[in-house]
């Protein structure tokens, strides 16, 4: 409140910048960050929509295949581990990038894009096979919402793989500058929010109908 | 919290919560997977599971915590769990009322006659 024990304060904690009351404008990397986390949480919440949609209608197989006849559990065990390693490499390759260590950053990001890309890969081969199955999206209401739902999660991580590949040679051609930190903290957000939507996705949708 | 090696210890942290991160994933491949769990609780267990996920992700992953830093962003998160929930929780509520007063079919044949 008053002056004088403030100063005493952040003279013994460091860079005590956004919880004074006249501390002036928030640092650009903190609003930046909030304003993604904002968005994040809006895509969490349109996926909460088509979550809700896929709960509504699972039933609805209209004599179709049922998802406990669909699913594969061991690929959607490696499409999991896939995806929470390459989460943990993401996390990893920012960590180094903040110690300016470039060649470790590569590195992990380039494991973080081979990881996502094998997602990919495995959930295309899946709905290729449910396709030729003759359990396209058109098939059932129950397949139209599970084609909604996990294949906007699908597209997500394609534009999260072209991001990242993209900040990468951002990277490489401005060096570890201030604006392109910020920039890959942004992706680092995105990737580990989409990891969260697929840990719901892989319980909720995919483990769920294993045994019902 | 803050030493001066910060480095060491965020890579820490990602470790552990890649560490409980597998150990939650397996726990719901076990339990979706085996008769660990009595059948009808089983949605019930595997949401929980996927709670408790989300959760070492937001914190381990995206740091979510209970600094002064952070007091926006989790009041974000809040709402953005309450919308979440009224969204999931609002239609399965609304949807199986409406299925459970819908006329049966073959009452609606007759009406139509």
């Amino acid at each position: 409140m008053s002056a004088t024990p403030a100063t005493a304060e952040s003279t013994g904690v460091t860079n005590l910048n956004v919880s004074g009351d006249e501390a002036g404008p928030a640092p650009v990397a903190i609003v930046v960050s909030y304003g993604f986390w904002i968005f994040l949480l809006s895509d969490i919440i349109m996926f909460s929509a088509l979550f809700a949609t896929y709960a509504v209608l699972s039933g609805q197989t209209d004599g179709g295949p049922s998802g406990r006849e669909l699913f594969d559990t061991r690929n959607v065990g490696i499409e999991t581990l896939c995806l929470l390693f390459s989460s943990y490499t993401c996390g990893l390759g920012s960590v180094f990038l903040e110690r300016r260590n470039l060649p470790a950053f590569y590195v992990l990001f380039g494991i973080t894009f081979v990881l996502g890309a094998i997602f990919l890969g495995l959930e295309f081969h899946e709905f290729a096979g449910m396709v030729a199955r003759g359990a396209g999206p058109s098939r059932s209401a129950f397949l139209s919402a599970f084609f909604a739902l996990v294949g906007l999660h699908g597209a997500h991580v394609s534009i999260g793989l072209i991001w990242l590949a993209f900040m990468v040679a951002q990277t490489a051609a401005k060096g570890p500058r201030e604006f392109v930190l910020r920039r890959l903290r942004c992706f680092s957000l995105f990737w580990h929010a989409l990891d969260i939507i697929w840990v719901a996705l892989m319980s909720l949708v995919y483990l769920m109908a294993v045994r019902v | 919290m803050n030493e001066k090696p910060k480095h060491p210890s965020s890579i820490l942290v990602y470790t552990s919560g890649l560490a409980f991160a597998l150990l939650l994933t397996g726990a719901s491949f076990l339990v979706a997977r085996s008769h660990t769990l009595w059948g009808p609780g089983l949605p019930v267990g595997l949401a929980v599971l996927a709670i408790a996920q989300m959760g070492v992700h937001l914190v381990f992953f995206l740091h979510v915590g209970s600094g002064p830093d952070d007091t926006n962003t989790v009041l974000a998160l809040a709402f953005g769990i309450l919308i979440v929930t009224l969204v999931v929780s609002g239609s399965l509520w609304i949807m199986a009322n409406l299925n459970g007063n819908m006329m049966p079919p073959s009452a609606i044949m007759e009406m139509a006659r």
